[in-house]
């Protein structure tokens, strides 16, 4: 407080304080639209979805409607072997894609990083498929995969006829499959954060290491890796929240089957809201969901020692 | 070898010509440059696997229905007319548009605003409500579906495009507001100070000193929002239940979940999905780099 009266006070002539009368106020003001806002829209969303967890809420069976403990959780976690399942499968899909995502980021931020001829049209093109979206994301690899007309059908062609199926509508094949379509557009999230990072290593570092003598590798490994260190932490944490949470690709590629294998949490609890209008457990599941990440991201964020060293 | 050519004089003069004088630049290269094939094998195969399907979805949408050739070769643009009028891609366009113009400006005002207000003050809540931002980046969006369904319900606001501005809006907030206190926060106090000595009041000499140096990280956070709003499915799915106020991802679900997928109207749509994008980020990019590593890397 002391300080914001400090610097609400420029000096200047008695007739223009007008300009600084209010600097009480007007901090709250500035942020009101959007507190209000997220007061509105998150924070009352979020505390209704714990109250409706304690309760059996489904509006097509209004008669069963009621206070119901936490006989939600207790059916989550004993009686539906679906949730087990999705559970699982958001646990591999997350790891799975942001440990992916993340090598292969760095790798080619460290090489969109070197000088070479063509490179800024170069990392345009790499970068390129991080701005499309979930839905055409899906789009577009529903065509690649499509077994009549897409990739498949051409490795057939060569001689590979036991690829030549449908790659999303068989149980084997489904996983890997969608892996490799948001890996497509992962990727670049990662080397696009790397690669701004790197721009801020100092390169008196690598010519003091030159002299040294030490080989690219050990550069790699002491001085770039350890300078990448937090903007690693933070964006693998951001995209595994995002990873988990989002939606748009799988319900549009596979629709979280083929036989449920590809239904993550969020996904099972969209279906049990919107189709199943079990209000009640849905909210249920969701509790879990936002305790789990939130639990694995302090987790994280304390085994990482993200921002303690030598900032 | 053809000697009379002019290629040998003129090909390995311009690196070495330039290099060469400076000293400290040659042992510079030594860990700058690693050997050719290092560069150019792994982003070819990496350039591939990205340019693919994009090939991929083109040819689609250029060839004829039924065609198998690899060259979108006769070229038609019956895909795409069939797309914009039959499946109401023109309506899809003309929301999603609405959708992304009015998240863009609301998201860019109140963060704006708010932003300031972190940068430039100390006050109660400060400390609180940058937890908030933070804590509210853990909130699916997808997990309060139904919550935010019964209030836009009772707003009456179910089957109007205001539902999902305000949604887009809400959940791009945080990040933005973060991005644009850390910018403000690089234009030296000292500045605004200056303005209101010569007579500017706070409001006056925001606009005239601070807004101008604001503009690339206004202009990133801006598209940004603009590009999260278009590309985003899940709210103007549940939320516009009317065929003619669903957005463009909505409609290229639709074509998705049809009993028979059309693949080229699919490759079209796609297309028109992805051109205001492609628009954006070519306007865009010269401020992106550095407005992203300005404000992102120095939180």
């Amino acid at each position: 407080m002391a300080r914001a009266a400090a610097v609400a006070k420029p000096p200047a002539p008695p007739g223009r304080r007008r300009a600084s009368a209010t600097p009480r106020r007007l901090p709250y003001l500035l942020i009101a639209p959007a507190a209000l806002l997220m007061l509105g829209f998150i924070a009352y969303p979020v505390l209704s979805v714990f109250y409706y967890s304690l309760r059996n809420y489904n509006p097509t069976k209004p008669w069963r409607n009621g206070f119901a403990g936490f006989d939600n959780f207790v059916h989550a976690f004993t009686e539906d072997p679906q949730f087990w399942g999705t559970l699982t499968f958001s646990a591999k899909w997350v790891v799975v894609e942001v440990g992916l995502q993340l090598l292969f980021g760095l790798a080619l931020a460290l090489i969109v990083n070197q000088t070479f001829v063509g490179r800024a049209l170069g990392r345009a093109m790499v970068f390129s498929p991080w701005a499309v979206s979930g839905v055409l994301t899906s789009a577009i690899w529903v065509l690649l995969y499509n077994s009549q007309t897409g990739i498949t059908r051409y490795l057939a062609d060569l001689g590979m006829g036991s690829y030549g199926t449908s790659w999303l509508s068989d149980t084997s094949t489904v996983f890997p499959a969608a892996v490799v379509a948001d890996l497509w557009r992962g990727v670049p999230f990662f080397a696009i954060l790397i690669l701004a990072d790197l721009q801020s290593v100092s390169k008196d570092l690598y010519e003091a290491a030159e002299v040294d003598g030490a080989s690219r590798l050990k550069q790699f490994w002491h001085i770039t890796l350890p300078h990448l260190k937090d903007a690693i932490v933070l964006s693998t944490l951001l995209r595994a929240v995002w990873e988990f949470n989002n939606v748009d690709l799988l319900y549009t590629l596979t629709g979280g089957g083929p036989a449920g294998v590809t239904t993550t949490l969020p996904l099972y609890i969209a279906n049990t809201s919107v189709d199943a209008h079990d209000f009640g457990y849905a909210s249920a599941l969701t509790t879990v969901a936002f305790v789990i990440l939130l639990f694995c991201s302090i987790v994280y964020l304390r085994l990482s020692k993200f921002g303690g060293g030598d900032k | 070898m053809s000697t009379v050519e002019k290629a040998p004089a003129v090909a390995p003069a311009p690196e070495s010509a330039v290099r060469a004088p400076r000293g400290p630049v040659n042992r510079r290269r030594a860990w700058d440059e690693a050997p050719r094939w290092q560069i150019y094998l792994p982003l070819s195969v990496y350039l591939l696997f990205t340019l693919i399907p994009f090939y991929w979805i083109l040819l689609f949408a250029l060839r004829p229905a039924g065609s198998t050739s690899l060259v979108p070769w006769p070229m038609t643009f019956d895909h795409f007319e069939k797309v914009w009028t039959e499946r109401s891609f023109g309506t899809y366009f003309q929301n999603s548009v609405y959708v992304g113009l009015a998240t863009l400006v609301l998201t860019t005002g109140v963060a704006l605003a708010g932003g300031y207000a972190l940068a430039r003050f100390d006050f109660r809540i400060k400390r609180g409500f940058m937890l908030a931002l933070l804590c509210s980046q853990f909130v699916p969006g997808a997990l309060l579906l139904v919550p935010l369904f019964e209030i836009f319900a009772e707003l009456r606001m179910i089957n109007s495009l205001g539902s999902v501005i305000i949604a887009e809006t809400v959940f791009q907030l945080p990040l933005s507001m973060i991005l644009i206190s850390n910018f403000i926060k690089n234009v030296p106090y000292s500045l605004e100070e200056a303005a209101w000595v010569d007579g500017c009041n706070r409001m006056t000499g925001f606009r005239v000193v601070v807004l101008p140096l604001l503009r690339p990280g206004l202009i990133a956070v801006g598209s940004f929002a603009f590009v999260h709003s278009w590309n985003h499915f899940l709210f103007a799915l549940m939320f516009l239940n009317n065929q003619h106020k669903q957005t463009i991802p909505v409609g290229l679900n639709n074509l998705m979940s049809a009993d028979s997928v059309d693949l080229g109207a699919l490759a079209a749509g796609g297309i028109i999905a992805a051109v205001p994008v492609v628009l954006v980020f070519a306007f865009i990019q010269k401020w992106l780099i550095t407005g992203f590593s300005a404000g992102a890397v120095k939180g």
